[in-house]
């Protein structure tokens, strides 16, 4: 086995496969989460103040969810009119996923936000867009964090599939390995993904810890 | 024209109806998805109301189930078999590996969702441990319990059609073929399936947890927040 490392890691081009397929990894699992972000928040809001079109929105959601991602890889080309192997089918993809993953916590994130701050910052003279951002999304954010946190393990994890559409960052290690019987670039591929999934969930506690100071000081 | 190029490919009866045609690949699917989870029931569900009555082990269950999520399907499924061949079996071994760590978390879950009020209750009543476990906290964990098998049987749907790429035989045969051919429609057929094969066993397992969930605490039930499929 260590042999096998040494001469997986000795190979110039075997280097050039994994650092580009870690860095289409990243931009891969990364972009999808902030764009989920972007649909999610107006949508959680929407279902929020709207509480007829509530239920249609989670349940359309939850039906999404339940798409397998290789078929939604594929299904997207020919809803969107994207090539067949587009990087951007995994992207429009996950932010899919992402967007029906998020819904529900922004919704309870604005909901658990208490109605006596929301009032105190209308009377202070926030307008509705500034209170917006400035008072009910960062009291959301504790809710809304834990809910990025399970999205974002699991892009890092279903990236990987878009390899048997020729996209697929480190799950390109995968494909390659099996071709050609050769264990190390697989092995690699799972350990570099749990790396990056977790070092992903690090850096949102810790934006988070960063973005709620106030959580720290001792209660609210 | 994607369209024409689906309706093309459906209009031919052979693709539904040969041996390895929709119809088939289908059932097959269907079938390692149904033997992977109800495997995978029969090791975790003891084993989650175990850990859940007990309380030994509940912080661990998370962890293992947190990391299982981060784990890449394909990975796993191309290492299960590059180290023990190729073959159904060490790709259902992958399968029932994925399946497990939702219905524990599901289970443990549940036991720990019965109020302690109920489980007092129960004790004061003079139940024995094992009445306490299957008249009490086995039904009230009902709900949470089918949220993990539900998110289960997701997860498996998903990795099924992805383990096509090793050999293994479903609906993931029929895409991954024609993206080998570049015959657009079939790719798509086959998705549309696998995406119906999942929205349509998720509905059927709702279904069967608002059955067997007793009357009085269904409206306490809620899914737990799904897995990556």
């Amino acid at each position: 086995m260590i042999d096998e490392l040494v001469r997986y890691f000795s190979s110039p081009s075997y280097r050039e496969v994994l650092l580009s397929s870690l860095g289409q990894h990243v931009y891969l699992s990364l972009v999808p989460l902030l764009l989920g972000v972007l649909v999610a928040v107006p949508l959680g809001r929407f279902a929020q103040r709207a509480p007829r079109a509530r239920a249609a929105l989670l349940g359309s959601a939850n039906v999404v969810y339940t798409v397998p991602s290789l078929a939604l890889f594929v299904i997207i080309p020919a809803v969107v009119g994207t090539g067949a192997t587009d990087s951007i089918n995994v992207v429009i993809a996950l932010t899919i996923y992402n967007a029906a993953l998020l819904v529900r916590p922004v919704m309870e994130g604005l909901a658990s936000v208490p109605g006596h701050v929301v009032t105190a910052a209308t009377a202070l003279g926030y307008r509705p867009a500034r209170r917006f951002f400035a008072v009910e999304v960062p009291l959301a954010l504790p809710v809304l964090s834990s809910a990025l946190r399970v999205a974002s393990v699991s892009n890092v994890s279903l990236v990987s599939v878009g390899a048997l559409i020729g996209i697929g960052g480190l799950g390109r290690l995968f494909t390659d390995g099996f071709q050609r019987d050769f264990l190390v670039p697989i092995a690699l591929g799972i350990v570099l993904t749990l790396l990056l999934a977790m070092a992903g969930d690090l850096l949102i506690v810790a934006l988070r810890r960063a973005l709620t100071p106030w959580q720290r000081a001792g209660g609210r | 024209m994607v369209l024409d190029e689906l309706i093309a490919w459906l209009h031919d009866p052979n693709h539904w109806l040969s041996s390895s045609g929709l119809l088939v690949q289908c059932a097959l699917h269907l079938y390692y998805c149904v033997v992977s989870v109800l495997a995978a029931s029969v090791i975790a569900v003891p084993l989650g109301l175990w850990i859940g009555h007990s309380g030994r082990g509940a912080v661990s269950v998370v962890v293992v189930g947190n990391s299982i999520r981060a784990l890449p399907t394909l990975g796993l499924v191309t290492l299960f078999v590059l180290l023990a061949g190729i073959g159904v079996l060490p790709t259902l071994a992958a399968l029932v590996l994925l399946a497990v760590p939702p219905v524990l978390s599901g289970a443990v879950a549940g036991v720990h969702s019965v109020p302690e009020e109920v489980r007092d209750a129960a004790k004061g009543m003079g139940m024995t441990p094992a009445q306490q476990l299957w008249q009490v906290e086995l039904p009230n964990a009902a709900p949470l319990l089918f949220g993990g098998v539900r998110t289960a049987m997701l997860q498996v749907v998903a990795t099924a059609s992805v383990a096509a790429y090793v050999g293994l035989g479903g609906l993931g045969e029929i895409l991954l073929e024609g993206i080998k051919i570049y015959d657009y429609g079939q790719t798509l057929a086959a998705a549309l399936f696998i995406a119906l094969l999942a929205v349509v066993l998720d509905a059927l397992l709702a279904g069967a947890s608002r059955l067997l969930t007793p009357r009085g605490i269904r409206a306490r039930g809620r899914v737990p927040a799904r897995g990556a499929a």
